[in-house]
């Protein structure tokens, strides 16, 4: 029977499930997971022996940058990025290319290659989502989504400085079923607007050129509307003033925003059973906190502005983040806001590409190399870290790269090992510039993530953030038979040998992806089938007709017809509407 | 000292990438297992035995081997590629990426190559008796990071793109070249003795450039410093009078590059 499978003995790491270590079996039928097999299930079912491996739910990133015309535009920029890393076909799998901007077809291996079966593209612009998603339709092992980029978007900051919440509520309803994505992102808002008349903006209370309305305007209009619609995941924020020494406090002003805003995803699913609430409570999702934690007022007295940050979210429930960790080596920055690349490439002098995406955002590549002897990139790498050891509560905090901005996703398992053993930070300190302890509080920091924590930050939370609990993140009856199974015996682990924690966290023993395996120690063995996941809200047609008629009237902006602009079905593999009965 | 013989035999229909032929994979193999290595052609592999004859066995180590490739082999790509030590010797020209990412030892050509001789070269000593194309000692197609060791020298020219991107070694040019000489250079010497064209040491941030002929068409963004006479690098000699320039300040991070312009081939600068 396909999908039918029994993991017998293996220690489970189930966090969302409160399972924490304990030996147990795992029985996955038609794809799901359920409680038992029955006799004669078992008999034809696969049956995997895990004595003395870690279980955990397939990994889920929350925030990486795999698909569509920015990722494409790195790919372009970097043929020296692909001809020493490639592989070959197999007899299943394509051949592929590329370390930091991997093809495609090696990126979804590699992914699942670490035990990771979930993926969210951390930046859709709207004019760029049928190209985004014939990328995702083409990455292999991966059920995926998109965050839509709506943050310097024309018409809803044409709402907010008119206080039309609800035709903005309307609008962002209509995108995301028009464009087939999940969730909003918000990239330096207002910000990149300016930018288009080469121009930034500094604080939260600055009005940008002629839509007059400022970053905290946007920040609070998107996070209200995004409650009044119920959508499963916070407003993903890319905070302003990113990248710039003493960009910490506007990180945290900004956090302040939507701080009385009360979560209310209102997703209509069926939910597994998990003992924890798998709910989120959150109203805002900051990401990667690292590139926006700077501290200082200078590259010259530049330090870490982690822990002015980690404070406060210790101090609130409102917020999750992700970290994007500097793992150190190759990297290819890729983000909407502009004016932000333009800046590295004034520092670094390297090649750089930018675009104006019309009436919606915009974007910018660069080629960088995190170096363990240069002060700035050693504080970065501390920076990333502390993000995640500094935030008490694991439920707060997400594990990335921001890949590949601060290195690409297949460093995840050095990443872990850092986290997990002080002796892999205390080496490194050892190789890298001595700015890295004299300007973080990453030296002193002594705790050591347990493997619960690690699955929390690279599966349950991520999951549980964006509103993909109820299938993904969790071994809970009812969710998606997407199990990694890693060589670590929790009971013999000795994390000051973390070496053989990234060797287990590289090449999963199994994955696992609706009950079949996918891939077993490095080697892809199977090619699932795959799910797209996008945000089908239901607004009442007469809101939508008022709204749409701003939007026609304004498509003369654009250079493109308004038939052609929809993303339509067709481009999705599976395509996997999440239902939302909007209350608006 | 032992010699392997490789002399060509034809069926060059399709180009051949050859990274094979180096003293570190001859050494310690007879001439047999030699002419066994396998080598693409297109789609396909095929032992080195169907292009040559085999002659000599390898010596013990890569130290004392020496390769001599009897004839003309310029539908052979990437001899000598990422060879440590030992001797290559090609009686004729090669194909592109001689020598390339080469850490040791020594290549002789007694011909000419196509482009992109010495890539990324780390070390040893490349010696082209004729003439060369394009990016001699450069970065690979996108890369930045050039030759960072060891020594070209072309008796003859070269055309675009030399050195660019490279941080140490040296390079030096009996002949002409065309665009683009040092683009992007950090670090390192070029010596060209003949002319250039134009977009000498463009967006160069360090090392040194020296042109002893006629630049057609300066590069904006330098600014004449000084002027010397008879320069001299370790043993690299450059005699007559230059004028000295530091550049290339047209980009962001104002290069601290030099250029050594030869005062009577340009006496309009």
């Amino acid at each position: 029977m396909s999908g039918t499978i029994a993991i017998k003995n293996g220690y489970v790491f189930d966090p969302l499930n409160e399972i924490n270590g304990d030996k147990m079996d795992i029985f996955i039928r038609n794809g799901k997971v359920v409680t038992e097999l029955s006799a004669s299930e078992m008999k034809d079912a696969k049956e995997i022996d895990a004595t003395g491996k870690t279980v955990m739910p397939g990994g889920v990133d929350s925030h990486s940058h795999v698909a569509g015309a920015k990722v494409n535009g790195g790919r372009m920029m970097r043929p020296e990025d692909h001809y020493k890393f490639y592989q070959k076909k197999t007899p299943i799998t394509h051949s592929g290319c590329g370390y930091t901007v991997p093809s495609v077809y090696l990126g979804g291996y590699e992914y699942s290659k670490m035990g990771y079966t979930t993926v969210f593209e951390a930046a859709v612009p709207p004019m760029e989502a049928r190209h985004t998603h014939e990328e995702m339709r083409s990455t292999p092992m991966l059920d995926m989504g998109g965050y839509l980029v709506l943050g310097n978007n024309w018409f809803l900051m044409r709402y907010f400085k008119e206080g039309n919440i609800e035709k903005a509520a309307a609008y962002v309803a209509w995108m995301l079923k028009t464009h087939k994505t999940y969730g909003i992102k918000c990239v330096n808002p207002a910000g990149v607007e300016n930018w288009g008349w080469g121009e930034n903006v500094g604080a939260l209370d600055q009005a940008n050129i002629h839509f007059e309305v400022t970053p905290e305007d946007i920040i609070n209009g998107l996070a209200e509307l995004n409650e009044m619609l119920g959508i499963p995941m916070p407003v993903h924020l890319h905070a302003n003033n990113l990248g710039h020494p003493g960009c910490w406090e506007i990180t945290r002003d900004s956090l302040k925003i939507p701080k009385n805003i009360r979560a209310r995803p209102n997703t209509n699913v069926e939910w597994a059973e998990t003992k924890m609430n798998p709910l989120r409570h959150e109203s805002i999702y900051l990401t990667h906190c690292q590139f926006n934690a700077f501290g200082g007022t200078s590259w010259r007295d530049f330090e870490s502005g982690v822990k002015g940050i980690t404070d406060y979210v210790n101090a609130q429930d409102h917020i999750v983040m992700d970290s994007g960790c500097v793992p150190f080596g190759e990297a290819t920055v890729m983000t909407g806001d502009g004016p932000a690349i333009h800046d590295l490439y004034v520092l670094t002098g390297h090649k750089w590409s930018n675009t104006d995406v019309e009436c919606e955002c915009g974007s910018g590549v660069l080629p960088f190399t995190y170096l363990k002897n240069n002060p700035v990139h050693s504080v970065q790498w501390a920076m990333g870290l502390e993000v995640l050891l500094y935030v008490k509560d694991a439920w707060k905090s997400i594990m990335t790269t921001d890949s590949p901005n601060g290195g690409p996703f297949i460093k995840y398992p050095q990443v872990i090992a850092w986290l997990m053993s002080n002796k892999a930070r205390q080496d490194t300190f050892e190789e890298c510039h001595k700015w890295a302890q004299d300007r973080s509080g990453l030296a002193a920091e002594t705790r050591e993530m347990t493997l619960n924590e690690i699955a929390i930050v690279t599966r349950a939370n991520a999951a549980r953030t964006i509103g993909m609990s109820h299938c993904k993140g969790t071994l809970a009856v009812g969710a998606d038979g997407d199990v990694a199974i890693y060589d670590i015996d929790p009971k013999a682990l000795e994390v000051s040998d973390y070496e053989s924690i990234i060797r287990a966290f590289e090449n999963a023993a199994y994955t696992i992806k609706d009950g079949q395996v996918v891939s077993q120690k490095g080697e892809i063995v199977a090619i699932p089938e795959k799910k797209t996941y996008y945000t089908d809200i239901a607004i009442s047609a007469d809101d939508e007709k008022n709204m749409l008629e701003d939007v026609r009237n304004w498509f003369k902006y654009y250079t493109i017809g308004f038939n052609n602009y929809p993303t339509p079905e067709k481009y999705l593999a599976n395509p996997t509407p999440i239902r939302i009965d909007a209350e608006v | 000292m032992a010699v392997v013989t490789l002399k060509p035999t034809g069926n060059f229909d399709l180009t051949v990438e050859a990274e094979v032929i180096t003293p570190d994979n001859f050494a310690g193999k007879s001439a047999q297992e030699i002419g066994q290595l396998l080598v693409w052609q297109g789609p396909k592999q095929y032992p080195l035995a169907n292009y040559f004859e085999v002659k000599g066995d390898g010596a013990d180590t890569t130290e004392e081997t020496t390769i001599t490739i009897d004839g003309d082999v310029s539908r052979v790509k990437r001899i000598g590629e990422g060879m440590t030590a030992g001797k290559v010797l090609v009686k004729g020209s090669t194909g592109m990426h001689a020598g390339a990412e080469m850490v040791g030892g020594e290549i002789i050509i007694e011909g000419d190559t196509d482009s992109w001789a010495g890539m990324e070269m780390k070390g040893g000593l490349l010696h082209i008796k004729g003439n060369t194309k394009d990016h001699l000692g450069s970065a690979y197609r996108g890369s930045w990071h050039g030759m960072t060791g060891g020594r070209i020298v072309v008796d003859g020219d070269a055309v675009n793109q030399v050195g660019g991107g490279m941080s140490g070694g040296e390079i030096v040019i009996g002949g002409s070249v065309k665009h683009f000489c040092g683009i992007r250079i950090n670090g390192g010497l070029i010596v060209v003795k003949g002319d250039a064209f134009r977009t000498v040491g463009a967006e160069m941030t360090g090392g040194t450039i020296v042109v002893g002929g006629t630049i057609e068409r300066f590069t904006p963004g330098f600014i004449q410093e000084d002027t010397e006479s008879d320069i001299k690098f370790d043993d690299i000699e450059c005699t007559g009078e230059y004028k000295k320039f530091t550049g290339d300040y047209a980009i962001p991070q104002k290069g601290k590059g030099t250029m050594y312009v030869s005062s009577v081939n340009n006496e309009c600068l």
